[in-house]
């Protein structure tokens, strides 16, 4: 293992491969990513999938139309052998309330401005897209044919080897287990498998990431949630969108290779708990038989959980930690780490070698929440 | 017989040509080789080829197989039809 890095970044998720590779590909050297377990242990390989541009702030419109581009490329970007299966069925919005119809049409507003190609569709109209959709109790809907959703293990892979053979190193089953901070300066990482001193160092752990930026006396204000998810048996392509629903609290997609993917949000409760419940099967049951009847006759074949990492907006926390010089956060992505990763990884690799960002992020900076400016979005699950 | 003949896992086609090339890659756990190839995520959920990848990774690292840590198992034990879940729901607020 090393024992000096240019930047050692905690936490081997979709955001830290991410960085991982946008650093050593702009030409960082000594790249350090550690992942506590397996690569794809983490929420990244637990997660739903999603990929969407249909957002309710200027600033998501623009992170998802931006992540949603480097997808779309991503196979070439990172010169993958294999396809990290990046599909664009679009997503369909469901309202089911007259708020949600009003708030709909005011994000696509939005949407139109910052050049994202969404439109409001009447139930009948959705039936043009998903023919067997049970149209009851919606009110209308909200399409943008460039969402859709990818493998969130192949596009790990994917990253990992592109961030190795720019020369970054990816170290499995080592964890960070402290961070030496003097003067106000990170000067290394003590991990089970020996000391790395570097001075920058990456937060991107996930719903970890509080108890990873404890270890340098830094607060990262992030709370784990248990979500859990279900896939069934695969069977012939027949749902091309990704169907959500906020106020039914429901997001229900058809992988390319056939199998339904399934979730819903639960009421807010902090836990780093993974277990699976019986209780989840029967509600998501009859949430996803409602919207597609026809899923009643296809099998379930696994269940898992995975945590969210929460932040107190629900939003991003990226740029530097305010306590330590040299830490920098990319966490509290609050459910959407995979679909941002792509930029996640291209803003932050900007930000930490001091060059301009493509986007601008420092309103996503830690410092909000003290000074009292949450990120208002409407359009999370 | 050809390794890019000799199927691993039968639910998602799997060779052991396939297996033998991500172990070469260097991803050695079976989580991760789960992962990538699908190995073990089909219709069986591994039931068999959980150890045909056991005892093929203990082979390629050079390992006993009692030091590999194995696939999660995960719920539910055998797959089940959304009706029949539904059904059960149903009789509940029937009785």
């Amino acid at each position: 293992m090393k024992k000096t890095a240019e930047a050692v970044i905690i936490g081997g998720g979709i955001s830290g491969l991410s960085i991982a590779y946008n650093l050593a590909s702009r030409g960082m050297r000594d790249v350090v990513v550690l992942e506590k377990n397996y690569l794809f242990s983490g929420s990244t390989g637990r997660c739903g999938a999603g990929v969407r541009q249909q957002w309710g702030t200027e600033m998501n419109c623009a992170l998802g139309k931006a992540t949603c581009e480097i997808f779309e490329n991503l196979n070439e970007m990172l010169d993958f052998e294999d396809d990290i299966e990046f599909k664009q069925g679009g997503y369909l919005m469901m309202a089911v309330t007259e708020k949600e119809v009003e708030l709909f049409k005011k994000n696509v507003e939005l949407q139109h401005k910052m050049g994202i190609p969404s439109v409001m569709l009447t139930p009948q109209e959705a039936l043009d897209i998903v023919p067997e959709l049970n149209i009851e109790g919606i009110l209308a809907c909200a399409f943008c044919n460039k969402d859709g959703h990818a493998n969130p293990f192949k596009t790990m892979q994917a990253y990992a080897e592109a961030a190795k053979r720019h020369g970054a190193q990816i170290y499995t089953y080592t964890e960070a287990t402290g961070i030496d901070v003097e003067q106000g300066r990170v000067k290394g990482v003590e991990t089970n498998r020996g000391y790395i001193s570097t001075e920058k160092v990456v937060i991107a752990a996930g719903a970890w990431s509080r108890h990873v930026g404890k270890l340098a006396g830094c607060d990262v204000p992030v709370r784990p949630e248990r979500h859990q998810i279900l896939v069934t048996e695969p069977v012939n392509p027949i749902l091309e969108p990704m169907l959500m629903s906020f106020a039914g609290n429901i997001y229900l997609q058809q992988e390319p290779g056939g199998e339904f993917i399934m979730g819903y949000g639960p009421a807010p409760h902090e836990t780093f708990n993974l277990s699976s419940t019986w209780d989840f099967v029967e509600t998501m049951c009859k949430k996803a038989t409602h919207y597609l009847p026809y899923l009643k006759n296809i099998r379930i074949v696994r269940q898992w959980a995975g945590l969210y990492e929460m932040s107190p907006d629900a939003q991003p926390i990226l740029g530097r930690a305010e306590e330590v010089e040299g830490i920098y956060l990319a966490t509290g992505f609050s459910g959407h780490g995979f679909m941002f990763g792509p930029i996640t990884g291209q803003l932050m690799a900007e930000y930490i070698m001091g060059l301009p960002t493509t986007l601008p992020i420092d309103k996503l900076d830690v410092g909000r929440f003290k000074r009292g400016e949450l990120i208002s979005e409407p359009s999370v699950v | 017989m050809t390794k890019s003949k000799t199927i691993i896992c039968r639910c998602e086609d799997v060779t052991l040509e396939e297996i033998e090339a991500v172990i070469k890659k260097g991803y050695t756990s079976m989580e991760e080789i789960k992962r990538i190839t699908r190995c073990g995520m089909g219709q069986c959920q591994g039931r068999t080829c959980r150890s045909l990848l056991l005892a093929e990774l203990a082979k390629a690292t050079n390992t006993p197989p009692s030091e590999i840590k194995v696939t999660t198992y995960r719920p539910p034990v055998k797959n089940v039809k959304m009706s029949v879940i539904l059904g059960g729901m149903e009789d509940e607020e029937n009785s």
